[in-house]
């Protein structure tokens, strides 16, 4: 028997919604709030179970128009690569500053996705960033902040 | 309301203002011809920008956006038959076959002239309904607005996700779990927090929109291993003909174009139903309407057959906007992200708006009618030149999207903790698209959870815990029996309903 993906997220969702429902009775509200008509728990609780309605309604229910989904031909490696460079770039772009780690990034991900033209892979990197650190911080006076030029003077 | 549009016309007509109108136009043009990224992901990626911005000016911006995307959308449509967003399917149903016969250039005049008399028709009715709706909505209490918020939900998921009821409900209570993340506004008690000092003011609205919008759609399109990029390359190649239209196609649009803003900007006032339906409906009943020699040519190129749905579509564009300017309520997914930039402005829309903040409601219409000039006099031309702009390759276009959503999320908080958050609901929702789970009810329901809980809060306080608010109120009764017969016709019609 194949059990429908829609199924199991439906599935997941159930038991995301229970899990969503425990955590939301254990909220705890003050003394004199417990019997009141509303408090801080009272939404939260019946959205968990609405959650568990909804998802469970559609696990029980026959599936009329199941999505189509060809698992074969999609891209896994290059978005899987592009997820962890992203992941990578947020590490990074506290410590080694805004500039460096979002040109790195985008050279990076143009040569994960087959670029192979280095004039514009670097064309639309570090020159790229720095046009655009200058349109932020320098003409919208919105703050960038970047150990690495501060620590070289580059930006106060 | 005379001194009203002054202030209007004046805020909206300062240099700086009609500069935004134009980025936002051309911006809007550029993503919304690109199949797959709409105007939501247009949007959000303008809200970093805005934040620097005095709040009447960010939401001009984010009006112009909307509109250069919708009849961006339309352009792909007539081009390639690849609609850049759902409002423009039915525009390829005629706009297509036109450009096929070699009069791209009529049909892109005829989409651009339709789409300016529809978007500025619909302007001035929201000029009068907007005004005289406040008015009204004065007189609605907490059930009311409870009520009219569920109804916003449920009719969202409804039309927006057809056939796909149940799935848009559960991404429905999905955005509001999520908007219940942090600390209760009024007790101050920390909700699903669990001791991470991060989620202590909850999960951020833009945050949410670029990881299920601009991040989630870029990551899509490398998942699926398609290319938005290939469709402009093929515009770029394409002769566009004479953009000149005779004495007959001018005849036959003047008669199509005002009963098509009617119902454009009626369906668009109504909660979820957007100008895909205002659309399809625009043609469906404008094929009634022609004789039936006009009628053979639907779907082979009729001047009718384009101009209904691309007037019904812009003329719904302004129709949305009286839900979120009078009411404070957004009717569907493109506004609920601006009623959420608007929050972040600090400025809560409703029924008191123009009163409170009458340079921001009558700029942001006064802006309508001149991104429709924009439009006109600035896209129609430059069609062919943007469309070269537009060939730029995948591999570019997708790690940009994403170094704009990374550093939206940079600029608000400077905490790899939301970076990381982002990419996780990225990734959650990228495998939701990929099995039709609907985003724009999620994006809603996240705006809205919060006043959703505060309204339900006082009724229940008012009502001494009962929930016989419900239908104590005549109108907030007829709101929820609407929102049961919704619910069971769409649940009846999807499941039990035999084909």
């Amino acid at each position: 028997m194949q059990i429908s993906p829609v199924k199991i997220i439906s599935l997941l969702f159930f038991v995301f919604s229970g899990f969503y429902l425990y955590h939301a009775y254990q909220i705890r509200v003050f003394a004199f709030d417990e019997n009141a008509p509303f408090n801080a728990k009272t939404f939260p609780i019946l959205l968990g179970y609405a959650g568990i309605f909804f998802s469970g309604l559609y696990i029980a229910l026959p599936e009329k128009r199941p999505a189509n989904v060809n698992l074969s031909v999609l891209d896994y490696k290059r978005t899987i690569t592009l997820v962890v460079l992203m992941i990578i770039y947020g590490v990074t772009i506290l410590k080694a500053g805004y500039f460096l780690s979002t040109s790195i990034f985008l050279v990076l991900s143009y040569i994960t996705l087959g670029e192979k033209r280095w004039f514009w892979v670097f064309a639309l990197s570090f020159p790229f960033v720095a046009i655009f650190m200058f349109l932020l911080h320098g003409l919208l006076d919105i703050y960038l902040r970047d150990p690495l030029l501060k620590y070289l003077g580059i930006i106060g | 309301m005379i001194e009203g549009i002054l202030i209007g016309l004046n805020t909206a007509l300062s240099i700086k203002n009609i500069i935004m109108v134009m980025i936002g136009c051309f911006a809007g043009t550029i993503i919304g011809m690109l199949p797959g990224l709409g105007p939501m992901t247009a949007i959000a990626l303008m809200i970093p920008i805005t934040y620097g911005f005095e709040p009447s000016t960010g939401l001009i911006l984010m009006a112009g956006v909307y509109y250069g995307a919708v009849f961006g959308g339309s352009t792909s449509s007539i081009l390639i038959n690849a609609p850049g967003i759902p409002g423009t399917v039915a525009t390829s149903f005629d706009g297509y076959p036109m450009a096929q016969q070699g009069k791209a250039g009529k049909a892109l005049a005829i989409a651009a002239y339709s789409s300016f008399a529809g978007g500025t028709i619909a302007a001035i009715f929201l000029l009068f309904a907007a005004p005289s709706l406040s008015k009204v909505s004065l007189a609605f209490r907490s059930p009311d607005y409870f009520g009219l918020m569920i109804l916003g939900l449920t009719a969202v998921s409804a039309f927006s996700a057809k056939g796909h009821f149940l799935k848009a409900m559960m991404m429905v209570v999905l955005g509001l779990m999520l908007a219940s993340v942090g600390q209760d506004t009024l007790s101050d008690i920390p909700r699903f927090v669990f001791n991470n000092m991060n989620l202590a003011d909850g999960i951020s609205f833009v945050l949410v929109v670029m990881a299920t919008f601009a991040m989630s759609e870029a990551l899509s399109i490398i998942f699926k291993g398609s290319d938005p990029t290939q469709a402009a390359k093929q515009i770029s190649l394409s002769k566009l003909g004479s953009i000149k239209l005779d004495k007959e196609e001018t005849k036959k649009m003047v008669t199509t174009i005002p009963r098509s803003s009617i119902i454009g900007f009626i369906v668009g006032v109504l909660p979820g139903a957007g100008s895909t339906i205002a659309s399809f409906l625009a043609y469906g009943m404008e094929r009634n309407f022609v004789k039936d020699e006009e009628k053979q040519k639907f779907g082979k190129g009729s001047v009718n057959g384009l101009s209904a749905p691309e007037t019904a579509n812009n003329a719904a564009c302004s129709g949305s906007f009286v839900p979120l300017l009078t009411l404070g309520i957004p009717g569907s997914g493109t506004t609920a992200v601006m009623l959420g930039a608007l929050l972040g402005f600090g400025i809560q829309p409703g029924p008191r708006l123009y009163q409170t903040n009458p340079e921001i409601f009558w700029s942001v219409i006064m802006s309508m009618y001149i991104g429709m000039v924009i439009l006109l006099i600035l896209n129609l031309p430059l069609i062919p030149y943007i469309a070269r702009i537009l060939a730029v390759p995948r591999a570019f276009l997708i790690p940009l999207i994403l170094f704009f959503s990374v550093t939206g999320i940079y600029l608000m908080s400077f905490n790899n903790f939301d970076i990381y958050l982002m990419i996780g609901i990225a990734v959650v929702a990228t495998i939701l698209r990929l099995y039709e789970f609907p985003m724009p009810p999620l994006i809603l329901a996240f705006v809205l959870g919060g006043l959703m809980e505060e309204n339900l809060r006082r009724s229940l306080l008012i009502s001494d815990g009962s929930w016989a608010f419900l239908w104590d109120r005549p109108l907030t009764l007829c709101i929820m029996i609407t929102i049961l017969f919704i619910v069971f016709w769409q649940i009846y019609n999807s499941y039990f309903k035999k084909k």
